[in-house]
């Protein structure tokens, strides 16, 4: 019995050959099939033209899948070990930006390195889980129950959801804190002061809203309600709601769309990418993609309860947080269920920064996955 | 980490324990993230139930709104708020405006288009350029400007072309009208096209031909004036006719915004004073600036159609520089204006008593170089109420020497030199007066020799007529009033008001009163500026002159007696004059920069006068105020 398992744990251990035979190629697979949606819708996005938008697409994500398999095979023990250069390196990339960024969209958001446009906010999002989840993997349950504990790890959150707010993106900042809270969640934060925290915040955004300077409270209320942006989001959201409301049960066929064409659209490339997929695909492809988007959360999961160290069930319940809240903002935004912007669906999308650190983070993913037997070091009291 | 007290061996029995924490922690983990993963697939099955009622439910409504008809927006934009002067003239106004409008998606051919109606009213080759641009840059819905500013012979030939012209319209728009042309342009600013940068987060810079404050008053206050875009969302068939309205919203027009300078002063003043010439007055009691006149200047209507590259090189390469305000961001050394702070800075370093005599000989030797008062034969005995009235060179090189610089740029920071006056003009600088660290981190010592020049305001300062301004206002009301122009907004007093909005300068009554008394006498007391009197009705005024070189002044030339007028003009020194009035209850504050003016007494002080003169009689100090603490002006 032992023996075997020691058979087991060096086959799993070494060697490139052996890690490559392991690796889960139908989430890879998966992956390559809802990029090759994107493909498809990018190419309708072209109004027909598949230099425009999909070509492009289809070479930055065989970019993004080299960088992904090749974090794959890290092992775990080095990424744990150097989890806070990655989440550090986010950081000042973050402050960098205040400083140099580039001023899109009335906030400084962007970092131009070379020909690549990185948004920092992006990357944070997956350093933060990697952090928080290397922060808490020795953390038992009593230690989870001491408030001094915690204090560190709500700084790393904190900071980073500041710099983010001060760019000023309030919508990604909510994102950033949610995937946070997700990842304490799981390493065991009592229940009851996620329930303290969220009363504070009910109670003390008015109040922080009343201090607040004048051109301050407008960017609130800019975003909040977007319909005071008479061509902008309120617009987008009929014009959205029309597209994808006349695809019907199986949609106008492919490059058959009218209103995509007709650009009634406004960024049907980035944001309402979606809304072009329902229009020409109807329901049912509509369905498809959200159940192929699901999967890769569902393998998230996988991962989390496969995983024999903490550190590896936390940085995949982060990760799987994240892509989670990409989707379910971007389709809520597209069918007018709620009132924000900015958030591109992952992998379908065109632009390259959402891509780029979507797949980093599945990189870390595989190699949770690929080194999930791995010994991390005991837990500490 | 003890488990048990005593002691036990905890090798077995904490490995157990630590593995049934693990287990626990294990436990709770696959709970909590079942529970976070049913919460995320009922939120992503509540998407597939939207788009299921979206899409199945009322696909067939969604697909004959897509199919017949098509929604449209159209943008109205809203008035631009307007700028008030103090009696309520309108100073920045809106004015109607006629422009061809040219919607891509309604017509095949833009191209063609564009050519024909080219034909109608000749567009040069830029402003084609522009319009392409325009085109590639908006929704194909949204209207591009053709042309503004159309006659009315071009609106009918438009008119009459019409079928020729699909896609284009005219309309009525509203453009930006300064009718003092170049009297305010420095304080109001001007309005542009917007930069990417300025558009901020609003969809109204969409609109054709929409103009953003981009300079002075326009530019502080444009979220203000701007207001917000009005828009309609109409129904429109295959060919773009309108089938009915869905939504319409309406705009918020912008806010008026009243300020503080007195039109008909500011006109005055400039009609006064030359080119090189900077005046500005203040309401010493709570910082409102009344006018802030400078030569030369421009017509900031000019913004409004697009600025010619010859205007803008001609502009630019002026070496009287006519883009700049002057009274903002025009820098000069204070000279013997300076002088009240030295003394103040003197007497609160204690080192020395007001009625303390120093002789001056005409000239005074530190270590190996000689200082100069500017008065050769000298003043002889000196206290410091004489030493201001007849400003002596010699007894504040003395006070500079016994108080230091550092402590006299403390003071000067108190009094509003070179300080952020957080006055309501973009780009204002906020000037410089040196001190020992400033002069060091450049790398250079600090010198006894520098600290003696300084004392008499001249070196490295760097002072704006405005902080000049706000130095003698606060020489006379001992308040730390700031300089604003924001008068009300939208009906709604702007704060700073009042007098008691300004916190005191804490600078004892004593030695202000000291300084006060020395700068009556510089015009009353047989001082600098006795030419500059006011007639007696008006009160009495109190101020100081100053002369600053701009090239030194070698000692040949002054052993032979020179007489500076037979300088080229370019190389007279400047004449500066602060002064406030009435001096026994102040309302008036004062400063006045000629350059190249020659002479303090000579040129600034009387210029000065006849401001003040002016000043009195278009804003009559209210005997009979309604409200006791502020004498109301020129109502």
């Amino acid at each position: 019995m032992i023996f075997e398992r020691r058979l087991l744990t060096e086959s799993r251990g070494a060697g490139l050959v052996s890690k490559l035979w392991r690796v889960p190629w139908l989430f890879v697979l998966l992956l390559g099939g809802i990029a090759a949606i994107g493909y498809v819708a990018l190419w309708t996005a072209g109004s027909g033209n598949p230099d425009a938008y999909a070509q492009k697409h289809a070479l930055r994500f065989g970019f993004c899948l080299v960088i992904m398999m090749s974090i794959a095979f890290i092992d775990i023990r080095i990424i744990l070990r150097f989890a806070w250069v990655g989440y550090a390196f986010a950081l000042a990339l973050l402050v960098l930006v205040m400083f140099y960024g580039n001023v899109g969209k009335g906030a400084q958001r962007w970092l131009d390195i070379g020909p690549v446009q990185l948004q920092p906010s992006e990357l944070m999002k997956i350093m933060l889980a990697l952090g928080l989840a290397a922060w808490f993997h020795r953390a038992s349950w009593e230690r989870m129950g001491n408030l001094l504990f915690l204090i560190e790890p709500a700084l790393m959150v904190l900071i980073p959801v500041g710099l983010i707010l001060k760019q000023p993106n309030l919508g990604t900042a909510l994102i950033t804190g949610m995937v946070g809270a997700a990842v304490f969640w799981a390493a065991g934060m009592r229940w009851w002061k996620f329930v303290l925290i969220a009363g504070a915040a009910g109670i003390g955004a008015p109040i922080a809203y009343d201090h607040l300077r004048d051109y301050q409270r407008a960017r609130i209320t800019t975003f909040l309600d977007p319909e005071s942006d008479p061509l902008g989001a309120g617009y987008n959201i009929i014009q959205s709601k029309i597209a994808l409301g006349s695809g019907g049960m199986s949609g106008k066929g492919f490059l058959q769309g009218t209103q995509g064409h007709l650009n009634f659209l406004p960024e049907k490339q980035t944001d309402f990418i979606f809304t072009l997929i329902a229009e020409e695909f109807g329901f049912i492809g509509a369905m498809a993609t959200l159940f192929m988007l699901l999967s890769v959360i569902v393998f998230c999961y996988i991962v989390a309860f496969r995983s024999r160290h903490q550190f590896g069930r936390l940085l995949a319940i982060g990760l799987g947080t994240n892509f989670f809240l990409y989707v379910f903002v971007n389709v809520a935004m597209v069918t007018g269920a709620i009132p924000v912007g900015g958030v591109p669906l992952p992998l379908i999308s065109h632009g390259g920064s959402a891509m780029l650190t979507v797949m980093i983070g599945f990189g870390l993913l595989l190699s949770a996955y690929l080194h999930r037997d791995a010994e991390l070091g005991p837990m500490r009291e | 980490m003890k488990f048990w007290p005593g002691r036990r061996p905890s090798g077995f029995s904490a490995n157990t324990n630590i593995k049934r924490e693990e287990e626990r922690r294990r436990s709770i983990f696959t709970r909590r993230a079942a529970l976070l993963g049913a919460v995320q697939l009922g939120a992503l099955g509540f998407l597939g139930h939207r788009l299921y009622r979206l899409q199945i439910e009322e696909g067939r409504r969604y697909a004959t709104l897509a199919e017949e008809n098509r929604v449209s927006a159209k943008l109205f934009a809203p008035p631009r708020g307007r700028i008030l002067d103090r009696r309520g003239e309108v100073v920045a106004g809106n004015r109607l405006n006629w422009r061809a409008l040219l919607v891509a998606e309604q017509t095949a051919d833009v191209t063609a288009t564009i050519e024909t109606f080219s034909r109608i009213v000749p567009l040069q080759d830029h402003e084609k350029a522009r319009i392409e641009r325009d085109i590639r840059r908006n929704r194909r819905f949204v209207p591009v400007i053709l042309r503004e500013f159309l006659s009315w012979e071009e609106m009918a030939a438009i008119e009459v072309n019409a079928p020729d012209l699909p896609g284009v319209s005219v309309d009525m728009g509203t453009t930006r009208i300064y009718p003092e042309t170049e009297h305010l342009a420095h304080v109001l600013g001007y309005v542009g096209t917007p930069t990417e940068q300025g558009a901020g987060d609003e969809g109204i810079v969409n609109l054709p031909g929409m103009r953003v404050g981009r300079a002075g008053l326009e530019r502080f206050h444009d979220r203000v004036l701007r207001g917000r875009a009005g828009a309609v969302q109409v129904e429109v068939n295959a060919v773009g006719r309108v089938i009915r309205e869905l939504d319409r919203r309406e705009g918020i027009p912008g806010q008026d915004v009243q300020i503080s300078i007195d039109t008909g002063l500011q006109k005055a003043i400039r009609n006064k004073i030359d080119e090189g010439t900077t005046a500005v007055l203040l309401d010493a009691r709570n910082g409102e600036v009344l006018a802030m006149a400078t030569k030369p200047s421009f017509d900031p209507n000019i913004f409004n159609s697009g600025v010619s590259a010859a205007q803008w090189r001609q502009w630019t390469a002026s070496r009287s520089t006519p883009l700049i305000n002057k009274a903002t961001n025009g820098l000069y050394a204070p000279g013997s204006t300076f002088k009240m702070v030295v003394a103040l800075a003197a007497l609160e370093a204690k080192v020395c008593r007001p009625g303390d005599a120093v002789h001056c000989p005409g000239h005074v030797d530190f270590g190996d170089t000689r200082f100069h008062c500017h008065k050769q034969s000298g003043h002889g005995g000196v206290n410091m109420r004489t030493a201001i009235a007849q400003s002596c060179d010699v007894y504040f090189y003395e006070m500079a020497r016994r108080t230091g610089m550092d402590r006299i740029a403390a003071m000067s920071h108190r009094l509003g030199l070179g300080v952020d006056l957080e006055i309501e003009l973009p780009g204002t600088r906020r000037g410089l007066v040196p001190t020992r660290g400033w002069r060091q981190a450049q790398g250079h010592p600090w010198n006894i020799g520098d600290t003696i020049v300084h004392g008499i305001g001249q070196g490295f300062y760097q002072l704006t007529p405005l902080s000049l301004a706000v130095m003698t206002a606060r020489l006379a009301t001992g308040r730390a009033v700031q300089p604003h122009l924001t008068r009300a907004i939208a009906g709604q007093p702007a704060r700073g008001g009042r007098p008691e909005d300004w916190p005191s300068l804490s600078i004892p009554e004593a030695d202000m009163r000291v300084v006060r008394e020395a700068m009556w006498a510089v015009v009353n007391g047989g001082g600098t500026a006795g030419i500059a009197r006011l007639p007696s009705q008006y009160g009495v005024m109190a101020g100081k002159t100053g002369t600053t070189q701009v090239r030194r002044v070698s000692r040949e030339q002054r052993e032979r007696g020179f007489n500076v007028a037979t300088l080229p003009r370019e190389w007279r020194p400047h004449a500066l004059f602060v002064a406030y009035a009435p001096y026994d209850n102040p309302v008036f504050a004062l400063s006045v920069i000629v350059e190249h003016g020659t002479s303090g007494s000579g040129a600034a002080a009387p210029l000065a006068r006849d401001i003040l003169v002016e000043a009195f009689q278009r804003l009559p100090v209210n005997p009979t105020p309604r409200d006791p603490r502020v004498a109301e002006l020129g109502r």
